[in-house]
């Protein structure tokens, strides 16, 4: 499967990373209802390194989509409670 | 509760439907889709610009402060020596406020630092996109049914989609981190400005002009001191002579 780390690019990895990022995935969950800044970077950090570690970098020029997409590893709290509310927080480029 | 990564894969693929909704019939618009492939390209690498520039002007805010700080400690040094503890106690006091406000513009500035570099990269690869989707359109206009092409379009376009859904957010984070940055610097500027800080720096400020009228006092006293002393002696030679 296909894994865009947002800010770096994509990454081909095995199917079966699918659960180890789940549990990191639901790790960065409870953090943030826990309000812990420290632990959100932290797990983020790791679901990062897990994919440049398992991962192969997609060229530049490919055009696939990804299987699943992995928020910036430097999201603030408050970052992810607005990518968790209902609008959202990716920007049209339009507006850029 | 949804976890931030099917969040985020959700929020990514709804956008990219969206991008795509607005385009018509994808199989006629192939060389409309890609003119607009390339403004957008031109906006991020405006938005990218930017940033740069925001980051520049704020390097140069920074050294600037740094200067105050440094001229703030040396009108301290002067007061002390002019035996105004007190006028060095509020110089120093001023110091160490600039000084807590550029340790955040630091640790601002190298995280900016870091998005900027991430920015170049995913203004590359958008580039690279772009230009492999020019070449892919031509091979989907010669190879493919209106059918198939209809596919490929698709696949091709949600592919770039979702390569500037990453960079929109990652100049807009850029941009909100450079506005705080910018806030910051203004508010330490601000407190230079409203005469807190310029005080000790301009050359009519308070503390100039009060450390001007000790030097001046210092220096009449001095030549008073020994204006008495040559007159005194002069007296006490005629009072001799006489």
């Amino acid at each position: 499967m296909i894994v865009r780390l947002m800010g770096e690019g994509q990454y081909r990895v095995d199917d079966s990373l699918q659960e180890r990022l789940n549990e990191l995935d639901d790790r960065a969950g409870a953090a943030l209802e826990a309000n812990d800044e420290t632990e959100l970077d932290k797990t983020l950090d790791e679901m990062f390194e897990l994919v440049r570690r398992e991962g192969e970098q997609l060229a530049d020029d490919d055009l696939s989509t990804s299987d699943t997409v992995i928020p910036p590893s430097d999201t603030t709290l408050e970052e992810a409670r607005q990518l968790m509310s209902q609008e959202g927080y990716i920007p049209d480029l339009a507006a850029i | 509760m949804a976890g931030l990564m099917s969040r985020t894969s959700t929020l990514v693929k709804a956008w990219i439907s969206k991008l795509l909704g607005q385009a018509e019939d994808p199989s006629v618009t192939l060389d409309y889709s890609y003119e607009r492939q390339r403004e957008q390209l031109q906006n991020v690498k405006r938005g990218v610009a930017d940033v740069v520039t925001a980051k520049k002007r704020l390097e140069l805010q920074t050294s600037k402060l740094e200067q105050e700080v440094v001229k703030l400690e040396s009108q301290a040094r002067q007061a002390v020596g002019a035996g105004r503890e007190d006028l060095a106690r509020t110089a120093l006091e001023r110091k160490a406020l600039a000084q807590q406000q550029l340790q955040g513009l630091d640790q601002q500035a190298s995280g900016l630092e870091q998005q900027q570099q991430k920015l170049t990269g995913a203004e590359r690869r958008l580039a690279a996109k772009v230009e492999a989707f020019r070449t892919q359109k031509e091979v989907i206009k010669a190879q493919y049914s209106a059918a198939e092409a209809q596919v490929k379009i698709t696949e091709a376009a949600s592919g770039i989609g979702e390569e500037m859904a990453d960079t929109g957010l990652a100049i807009e984070r850029a941009r909100e981190k450079t506005e705080d940055m910018q806030a910051r610097a203004a508010a330490v500027e601000e407190l230079v400005e409203a005469g807190t800080l310029e005080d000790f720096t301009s050359s009519s400020d308070q503390l100039d002009r009060e450390l001007a009228q000790i030097s001046a006092g210092t220096q009449v006293e001095d030549e008073l001191a020994r204006m008495k002393k040559e007159v005194g002696s002069g007296a006490e030679q005629k009072e001799l002579k006489s």
